[in-house]
């Protein structure tokens, strides 16, 4: 064994890539409470001091510090950076400078420029000319081959948020490999996969081929980068403080190189956890000194920044990274996986405090330790900045090295990842239906002609029928369009860091989604069980409608409707899954937009259910707002209802609730009377 | 047997331990000036349901249930007391903890046959929150319109039966909040072996729009929300009033009194 891994236990890891094999052998499952915990040095409060500066002096000019126009991002484009070389313990910026903003112009020259000019700047006219008439962007490919029907659909917003002129993200590289087994190593096993490829000259061969020898470039890139901030990262990380670092450098280059609609950490703490404890019993370092490397590194995430327009920010409400860590969960061998680290990671919100990025995402098992449990609660009421995944469910289907990337996709780390495909609108489909493919706010003929619905009352058979053959229609042509984008996106802006770290034979998720779900139940079901009689517009087009009865409300736990919602992800599943998918994507679909629900409804016209022209969807698969009438767990038990399977991208619920409504106040209460009887 | 049902609550963190499937029954002989649910004084209205039609609701989402079970409010639950103890039978034979929120208004020891009910209901009963309203009978029947001595005499009852009881006591600035009651409720509690916690409920206003909506005169117009400091105070001369009795009774454990 190599001198780095003294005192490991070694396995199948030490000789293929294999870092569930080292975390499995090696962890330490922590059963005890957070009083181990340290607060923040000094010199995390000055750094965080000058973040915090950063952050209003960035708000202050309204969003954007500086910005590269000059400098094309890569990994090597840009010289270190730091906030206070003397204090930092992880280093690192996308750029040379912390807070400025990077230029990629893969995704899309048009969208790179744009960013630029709406914040006030201008993209080097040489760079826009070169990205313009010499080199072909993602954005360009994807309009190249788009049909008319396409950009139709595209325009009247029935498929939306498409990464077409974006990067896509969604794609977590195993940023450990970097500190378990240095870059040597992993360009050895890289040049191993290449000349183990097919003999036989297909286009997949060639393709596998070049992206490896991409790989390999990135690889020796990111040596080149970690050198000039001192670091040497060929070799394996030899403490905590390295492994860190080394992680933290490989989801750097991924940033550095990629605007990715979300661009996520993985699953670490438990894996530097196995450092830690190694540092912690041979007195490399103190829990403080630890501590203070979790919180640079934190610190050092939340500092991750991209070049975007207010349209993408009205999208995705902000503008969000989505670097998503995912924290806990069980392993399959029965062993909670909480560590220390997890609980490290955690308390950075209370050493910085709160806030959304990094995405620390709990994998919840009611199988996890009460410490770990309590502890989640009590930083989840103080800081409202924690995310729970059920682990129980996914453990099923991913085992137990999978993380999240953005906030519900679940892939196993370096193994799979997803072709990110925004949504599919449901609730504008409905409304094709009844219009024969009209849109009903364009008044456009977007989808195909089919037969209107003729009368005045709707009947339920007959729109479910109409609205499963457009769904048809739909899934088809969304599904094409998301095969041209990543056909182009690979081609034109490669994701080759994050890729450096997968396998060679990565499985493909090719992730669609739904946005619209639960008007679509209330007004399939307003349909079924009230009366609705359709208002049409002097040109015969269906745009308003009067109900008349009450109907079930999805959110209810009812499952007169709830079972109206599960058919209609199912059906969308399986239209969705006739066809043929890019590279053999596996497909997925997700209900889950937590975001882009305002803009989706801005662009829907009125609803059976009641919803007016404009006004915002649900988040997610959320009942829609103020018709959950039983109480939280029959709101609950609504969208739980879903099935997994359909939706194995995830399934989203956004829940708000009042502190006073999850039990007594401390002190109010007392439990046991003789427990306060010694007060 | 149906119920005659005001509503369901599926995520009862409030009403009892754990998370609770709380049902809401219709029909109350209490006024009480500050009650937040005026809309199920009447006994007329609502849903008629079945103990299995609530019991299958509960079973549906149990999962969200194994630290709590089910709580009937209301209302006046023992105002249907055959049908809550159908309810409780069948839950205890799921192995459902039971908790009934009362008033204890309808309780009278002079009944007999009213009595092999409330003993029947007892033995189906894990938990019974007893709300008083006031210690002082004239006071009492100012305030709720009703008197509280067989209310007084529930409390007895339910330690005789051990039956855990949790007290609850809501606290009206101006109203309840009189140290002198206060103290003097701590007194009569503290007795009770059976006692197992006490709930100090601060008044607050949030129940007035229902009063507008239902037209009802709102008796407490202008009273001001209570405090949750002076909650805390308000609840601290109850449990001293506890703690004296139980002294006296000799009720106390050593480590405890040696705290006085």
């Amino acid at each position: 064994m190599r001198d780095e891994w003294k005192d490991f236990v070694p396995g199948k890891w030490d000789r293929e890539v294999n870092v569930r094999d080292f975390i499995q052998r090696n962890y330490h499952p922590y059963d005890g409470d957070e009083s181990f915990l340290a607060g923040p040095t000094q010199n995390t409060k000055d750094l965080w001091a000058q973040v915090l500066d950063l952050q209003k002096l960035e708000r202050e000019r309204g969003g954007v510090v500086d910005m590269d126009t000059k400098v094309v991002s890569t990994i090597t484009s840009h010289g270190p950076g730091y906030l206070d070389k003397n204090k930092e313990t992880i280093v690192g910026f996308q750029t040379d400078k912390p807070f400025k903003r990077s230029l990629q112009p893969y995704g899309g020259i048009r969208m790179a420029e744009k960013a630029c000019s709406d914040n006030g700047y201008e993209v080097d006219p040489e760079i826009s000319e070169f990205f313009t008439t010499h080199r072909k962007t993602h954005n360009a490919g994807c309009f190249d081959a788009y049909n008319p029907e396409m950009r139709a659909c595209r325009s009247s917003h029935i498929i939306t948020g498409l990464p077409d002129a974006y990067g896509r993200g969604r794609i977590i590289g195993d940023y450990r490999r970097v500190a378990l087994y240095g870059i040597d190593r992993l360009i050895e096993d890289k040049e191993e996969q290449k000349a183990s490829t097919g003999r036989v000259m297909t286009d997949d061969v060639i393709r596998l081929r070049e992206e490896i020898s991409e790989q390999i470039v990135a690889l020796k890139l990111m040596k080149e980068m970690a050198a000039s901030y001192g670091c040497d990262i060929s070799k394996p990380a030899k403490n905590v403080q390295e492994a860190i670092q080394w992680t933290y450098f490989g989801y750097l280059c991924s940033v550095k190189e990629q605007n990715g609609a979300a661009m996520s950490l993985g699953r670490t703490s438990t894996f530097l956890d196995v450092y830690a404890e190694r540092d912690l019993a041979n007195g490399t370092f103190t829990e403080e000194q630890i501590q203070e490397f979790v919180d640079h590194f934190i610190m050092k995430l939340r500092c991750v920044k991209f070049a975007r327009t207010p349209e993408y920010n009205s999208i995705f409400a902000g503008d969000p990274v989505w670097v998503t860590e995912s924290l806990g969960g069980v392993g399959v061998d029965g062993r909670h996986m909480v560590s220390k680290m997890s609980f490290r990671y955690l308390h950075t919100l209370e050493n910085l405090g709160a806030s959304p990025e990094p995405n620390l995402t709990v994998l919840w098992s009611t199988r996890l330790p009460e410490g770990w449990k309590k502890y989640c609660a009590k930083i989840s009421i103080t800081t409202s900045s924690i995310q729970y995944e059920n682990d129980d469910l996914m453990r099923v289907v991913h085992g137990d090295d999978y993380g999240i990337a953005c906030c519900v996709s679940s892939m196993v780390i370096g193994k799979e990842m997803q072709f990110f495909g925004a949504r599919a609108n449901l609730a504008k489909c409905l409304l094709y239906a009844l219009n024969g493919g009209v849109d009903e706010v364009t008044k456009k003929q977007v989808g195909p002609k089919y037969r209107p619905v003729v009368g005045d009352v709707l009947d339920y058979d007959d729109v479910m029928g109409k609205f499963m053959d457009m769904m048809e229609w739909q899934a088809d042509v969304y599904v094409n369009t998301l095969n041209i984008i990543h056909y182009m996106h690979d081609k034109y802006c490669y994701e080759r860091a994050e890729m450096a770290l997968h396998d060679k034979n990565v499985k493909r998720y090719f992730a669609t989604g739904i946005a619209g779900l639960s008007i679509v139940a209330d007004s399939l079901s307003a349909i079924k069980y009230a009366k609705v009689e359709v208002i049409r517009d002097e040109d015969g087009i269906i745009t308003d409608f009067k109900t008349t009865g009450e109907f079930p409300k999805y959110g209810n736990d009812d499952d007169r409707v709830d079972d109206i919602a599960q058919e209609i992800v199912h059906k969308f599943m399986t239209a969705v899954r006739r066809h043929h998918t890019y590279r053999n994507g596996v497909p997925t679909t997700s209900i889950l937009t937590i975001t882009s629900n305002v803009t989706y409804g801005k662009a829907t016209g009125n609803t059976p259910d009641g919803r007016r022209k404009g006004q915002p969807f649900a988040p997610g698969a959320n009942p829609m707002h103020g018709r959950d009438t039983h109480g939280a767990v029959a709101s609950l038990s609504s969208v739980s209802k879903l099935p997994f399977n359909d939706a194995q991208d995830g399934i989203s619920n956004t829940f708000t609730i009042i502190p006073g409504a999850l039990g007594k106040e401390d002190k109010v209460f007392a439990g046991d009377i003789e427990l306060d009887l010694n007060k | 047997m149906k119920g005659r049902i005001h509503s369901t609550e599926s995520f009862g963190s409030v009403d009892g331990p754990g998370i609770r499937f709380v049902v809401f029954v219709k029909g109350c002989p209490m006024r009480c000036a500050y009650c937040h649910n005026p809309d199920t004084w009447e006994a007329t209205g609502g849903t008629e349901m079945t103990p299995e039609e609530l019991m299958e609701m509960y079973d549906r989402n149990k999962s969200f249930y194994t630290k709590g079970g089910i709580t009937v409010t209301g209302g006046e639950p023992l105002m249907q007391i055959d049908f809550v103890t159908e309810l409780f039978a069948l839950a205890k034979k799921k192995n459902v903890h039971t908790c009934l929120d009362t008033s204890g208004i309808a309780f009278n020891p002079d009944n007999p046959e009213l009595m092999k009910k409330f003993d029947a209901l007892m033995e189906v009963t894990d938990l019974v929150m007893l709300d008083i309203k006031h210690i002082d009978p004239e006071k009492h029947l100012d305030l709720v319109k009703q008197p509280n001595t067989n209310i007084l005499k529930f409390a007895a009852y339910l330690d005789e039966k051990n039956v855990d009881m949790w007290i609850r006591h809501v606290v009206v600035p101006g109203w309840t909040d009189d140290d002198k009651y206060l103290y003097e409720l701590g007194y009569f509690i503290g007795q009770f072996k059976n006692l197992k916690a006490l709930d100090a409920l601060p008044y607050h206003t949030m129940g007035k729009k229902k009063y507008d909506e239902l037209g009802i005169p709102y008796r407490l117009e202008g009273v001001p929300q209570m405090e949750q400091k002076a909650l805390l105070e308000k609840k601290q001369v109850i449990i001293n009033g506890i703690k004296k009795r139980r002294e006296e009774l000799g009720m106390l454990k050593k480590d405890t009194a040696s705290n006085n």
